[in-house]
């Protein structure tokens, strides 16, 4: 049993950190929230560096990789708040035409109903007539809603990799929030010093580990249940990781200008997509049964 | 990434599989879970059968992975765990094995291994318990014995131990992590006496060690004079390492067991209830997870000492089993209240996992100083 990374995944992980780093920096996030367009010149290097062929097989023109890897690069997505509908053109890599090469950008009408980046997309896969644009939370993922779309089982895959997002979002915020701890003085010494903000840090970590761990496990196995499960984890890991991260924060963590918000804002946007929540709940308790 | 095992740790699972469906069939009748002598000699009955059979080493000498099988095999099978050799399998004999002189590995571990010898952990006292530096117990150098005096609490199987590893202060005037030393007492020397106490389950789990003048050789003495936190900070990191691994398969086998009670008498119907459910089942899937990762970690970083993963996972953990029982007496309703069905002891005794092996509020100060490197407070 070999769960850890492998030398391949580090090396994958590492280049996908560097390549957003130098592409979607904390400069960039906020150029991008006052201006939240999809940059078509960044989908076509995320589709140069593989990022949406990375699961089609080499045969067809793809990189040839499985699920843990396609999960390491959505938990680097998800770390830096990488925006557009990437887990849908991940999936239509290899049958919508230009998917692959991040050519085209692709939306999904979501087993909830909702679409995410409708009027950016080339292509959008599912029936979106009558769709009605929301006022979205996240400034950066425009969201519409399908009036009358009934609720139908969503790909596993996607549950996965949105669970692997948060997971990003869940080790990001645990980091930031320690970040702040250890600077941030009051009283005479950094707020890190008291337990009551150290253990909502270490809480943050405990559930960010525990879903990595649940996380990964599912992209080994594929099995719906674990994923199930992993999705589960990993949104509760986002979200309350986000909410504990504004609170270490204090006054700043409520402002527009900290990048907590967008965190938080982003997990829910998450959590709200197919699959999550009362679906997995449901899908576990049957399994108790099997 | 990978969950696969080897063709040997396989072949050891098949081999260990089909050992244990011959072994269980012939042990006797299990003890109630009061008779603390009858437990003593079950445990140590099951261990010598382990001996035996060869599996004895496995918590020692086996790598992770291959310890990891042998937990979940056992448990799975229904195999007692390790009962009353708990202390000296899981914590006493590592630190022995690891820390402790030849002659001193060859006159304690051999009888830990064959079921012969129990162990218990004399560390707590009254005034001295997460922090556990502040130990009072006083040892005194007299030739060639130290003469020991104080008490110590919390004792688990006190009443059944042959010996106690015992942290005392061997310098008053040393900084308070510096002055202490570990010590192997014989629990039938004189001066040594065992009052037990009464657990909220009505067992009498633990006891009160009182020392009067206890002689206890300088030659018990592992590690050196006044070095014994970091030989102690060796005993924990064992204690809280893979400890859990049986239990974390065992609360899967309730959660099941609770969900087949509920659809039983309909409240499965209770979709509050059923999605509890789901979750716990969820939270326990990824604490196997974990357990992997952890053991795989531990693999790759050549075995050894386990590192602060123990901590995360043991506060994780100690909170999904007091919610696994608590969802269970929701299940059982007003049989929640009745202590002869099933699950109401074991939610009693759950009770006990966010305090023992160091409590929830030191594990998380734990993580956040030596994991996530925040100052300590003052
Ligand atoms: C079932 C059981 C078996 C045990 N078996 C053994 C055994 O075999 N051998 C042995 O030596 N010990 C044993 N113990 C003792 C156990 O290790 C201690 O109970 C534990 O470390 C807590 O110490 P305490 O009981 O003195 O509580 P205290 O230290 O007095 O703690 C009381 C409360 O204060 C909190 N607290 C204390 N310090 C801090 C802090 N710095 N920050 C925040 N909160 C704090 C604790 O979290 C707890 O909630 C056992 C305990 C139990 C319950």
């Amino acid at each position: 049993m070999r769960f850890q990374l492998t030398s391949d995944q580090l090396a994958l992980r590492a280049a996908m950190r560097e390549l957003l780093a130098r592409r979607f920096g904390g400069a960039v996030l906020r150029a991008a929230v006052d201006d939240p367009r999809l940059d078509r010149a960044l989908w076509r290097e995320l589709g140069a560096a593989g990022f949406f062929a990375l699961r089609v097989p080499e045969a067809d023109g793809g990189v040839g990789l499985g699920l843990p890897e396609a999960v390491l690069v959505f938990e680097e997505a998800g770390r830096v708040l990488l925006p557009g509908p990437l887990v849908a053109t991940h999936l239509a890599a290899g049958t919508v035409p230009g998917a692959a090469s991040g050519e085209a950008v692709v939306a999904d009408v979501d087993g909830g109903g909702l679409v995410e980046w409708l009027d950016a997309a080339d292509v959008v896969r599912g029936d979106a007539a009558g769709a009605v644009a929301l006022t979205s939370v996240d400034p950066l993922t425009p969201v519409h809603r399908v009036p009358g779309a009934r609720a139908r089982a969503v790909d596993p895959v996607a549950v996965l990799l949105t669970a692997a997002e948060q997971l990003g979002t869940a080790t990001r915020a645990c980091e930031l929030a320690v970040q702040h701890a250890r600077t941030r003085e009051q009283f005479g010494q950094p707020i890190g010093a008291f337990q009551a903000v150290k253990h909502l840090c270490a809480q943050m970590l405990v559930r960010a580990e525990t879903a990595r761990a649940a996380v990964y496990a599912a992209a080994v196995t594929a099995d719906p249940v674990d994923i199930a499960a992993a999705r589960l984890l990993a949104d509760e890991a986002a979200e309350r990781g986000a909410r504990d991260c504004l609170q270490v924060h204090g006054g700043m963590g409520f402002t527009w200008e900290c990048e907590v918000h967008l965190h938080l804002k982003r997990a829910w946007v998450r959590s709200r997509r197919g699959g999550g929540g009362a679906e997995s709940e449901e899908l576990l308790a049957v399994d108790l049964l099997a | 990434m990978d969950l696969a095992y080897t063709p040997e740790e396989e072949e050891f699972r098949a081999r260990l599989r089909e050992w244990l469906a011959k072994a269980l069939p012939a042990l006797p009748p299990k003890p109630s879970p009061r008779d603390w002598p009858g437990r003593r000699a079950y445990d140590l009955g099951w261990q010598r059968m382990l001996y035996d059979a060869g599996y004895a080493h496995v918590h020692w000498d086996a790598s992770p992975t291959t310890r990891l099988i042998f937990l979940e095999e056992t448990e799975t099978a229904g195999a007692p765990y390790v009962g009353a050799g708990f202390v000296g399998l899981l914590h006493a004999g590592p630190t022995i094995a690891a820390e402790g002189t030849p002659g001193q590995r060859e006159r304690w571990l051999p009888p830990i291994l064959r079921g012969e010898e129990v162990w218990c952990q004399g560390f707590s006292e009254p005034d001295a318990g997460s922090d556990l530096a502040a130990l009072r117990t006083r040892a005194r150098r007299d030739g060639d014995d130290y003469v020991v005096t104080g008490s110590k609490i919390w004792t688990s199987h006190a009443e059944v131990a042959d010996w106690c590893e015992l942290l005392v202060r061997t310098d008053p005037a040393a900084p308070k992590h510096r002055g202490i030393t570990w010590l192997a007492m014989p629990m039938s020397a004189p001066g040594v006496e065992v009052r037990p106490l009464r657990t909220l389950a009505g067992s009498t789990e633990f006891a009160e060690v009182f020392l009067d003048e206890v002689r206890v050789p300088v030659a018990n003495r592992v590690g050196a004079e006044n070095d014994g936190w970091r030989v102690t900070m060796v005993t924990l990191s064992f204690e809280r390492g893979t400890a859990f691994v049986g239990e974390v398969v065992a609360c899967r086998r309730v959660l099941r067991s609770v969900a087949a009670a509920a659809r039983d008498d309909g409240r499965w119907d209770d979709a509050v209830l059923r999605r509890r459910l789901g979750r716990l089942n969820a939270e326990f899937r990824a604490l196997w997870r974990l357990t992997q990762w952890n053991v795989s970690e531990a693999e790759a970083s050549g075995g050894g000492v386990p590192g602060v993963g123990g901590s995360v996972f043991k506060l994780r953990y100690s909170h999904a089993r007091q919610e696994l029982y608590d969802v269970a007496a929701d299940v059982l309703g007003a049989g929640s209240l009745d202590l002869e069905q099933p699950w109401v002891l074991d939610r009693l005794s759950s009770l006990s996992y966010t305090i023992a092996a160091g409590t929830s509020q030191i594990q998380r100060n734990i993580v956040a100083e030596r994991v996530l490197g925040l100052p300590k407070g003052r």
